[in-house]
């Protein structure tokens, strides 16, 4: 039954005016996100996501995990730094003292 | 130096300058933690991290005197930092760019193939629980190199396309097309903690 609707959504997306297939929405993901689409292809952006659930849910989920690498990483660098291993420290400094690397 | 940077950062850059083993020190010290943090999210591998660690300060070191203090110290170590680790990243031998099953798919007419759910939880609810934040982390190291390095610099190091794409070596087309692959495998690997799909449920 999924099947056949999204074949008949697909026959639809492709005769109608101003519409796009999924694959065309997927190039545009990027660029609306950013918002650099054109008002024209906005538009046509936006009656697809009102259209097709299926990339409504994608670009729901695509929007959620970038939110989430973004989230922590910033956790990751808010985090109070636990000091640096001791190796690091003194195989720097014994480096910086090497005239070859100075 | 401008108004920003502040005395004591002045006066450690000054030490610096004039040889002080003591300022060399209180530097690696103070920014070695983040550096390293850094490191590891673009290479994963911890001894690598370390090793570009150590490149990128005797790297400051060396170039000093082209400090003009119109950034922070800690970030003008930032980017050095990011630039060491894409030459070890162009170093290695190239990683098989594979994203089979975690790229969107189509049917024949060109409608995705999606499963059905409702929508997820705001990234902050999601975030409160452990495993969550375990398997983004997991998630953004299990990209191959190419693409979580396109990521990285575009959505947490902040730079713009045109300067990821430079810093790549690559067109802006291309780190665009990199991006937003590289976001679509963060997505399908996150799928497990996005909420049940509706026909599971059923």
């Amino acid at each position: 039954m999924r099947h056949l609707l999204r074949r008949l959504r697909g026959l639809l997306f492709r005769t109608l005016p101003h519409m796009i297939s999924c694959r065309e929405f997927e190039e545009f993901v990027l660029d609306y996100l950013d918002g650099e689409l054109a008002p024209p292809q906005r538009k046509t952006f936006d009656s697809h996501v009102r259209l097709c659930p299926e990339c409504r849910v994608y670009l729901e989920a695509y929007e959620v995990s970038r939110a989430l690498g973004e989230a922590v990483c910033r956790e990751d660098e808010d985090a109070p730094p636990e000091d640096a291993p001791e190796s690091l420290v003194t195989a720097i400094l014994a480096a910086r003292r090497r005239p070859d690397d100075t | 130096m401008t108004p920003e940077t502040g005395t004591a950062e002045r006066e450690l850059i000054d030490a610096l300058r004039a040889g002080s083993d003591e300022a060399a020190e209180t530097l690696v010290r103070q920014e070695a933690p983040r550096l390293l943090r850094v490191a590891r999210r673009f290479l994963v591998d911890e001894a690598q991290a370390e090793d570009a660690v150590q490149e990128a300060f005797l790297a400051a070191f060396r170039s000093l005197d082209t400090f003009r203090g119109d950034a922070p110290l800690a970030a003008w170590l930032r980017r050095i930092v990011v630039n060491v680790c894409l030459k070890q990243i162009r170093a290695r031998a190239a990683d098989p760019v594979d994203l089979a099953g975690l790229l969107p798919s189509f049917d024949a007419t060109g409608c995705r193939i999606e499963p059905l759910r409702d929508a997820p939880a705001a990234p902050d609810v999601l975030l409160e629980r452990r495993e969550v934040r375990d398997l983004v982390r997991s998630s953004i190291d299990a990209l191959p190199d190419t693409h979580r390095t396109a990521l990285l610099l575009r959505d947490i190091e902040g730079y713009s396309t045109r300067e990821a794409a430079e810093l790549l070596g690559i067109t802006e087309g291309a780190l665009r097309v990199r991006l937003h692959r590289a976001r679509a495998a963060l997505k399908t690997l996150l799928e497990p903690v996005l909420g049940p799909h509706r026909d599971e449920e059923r």
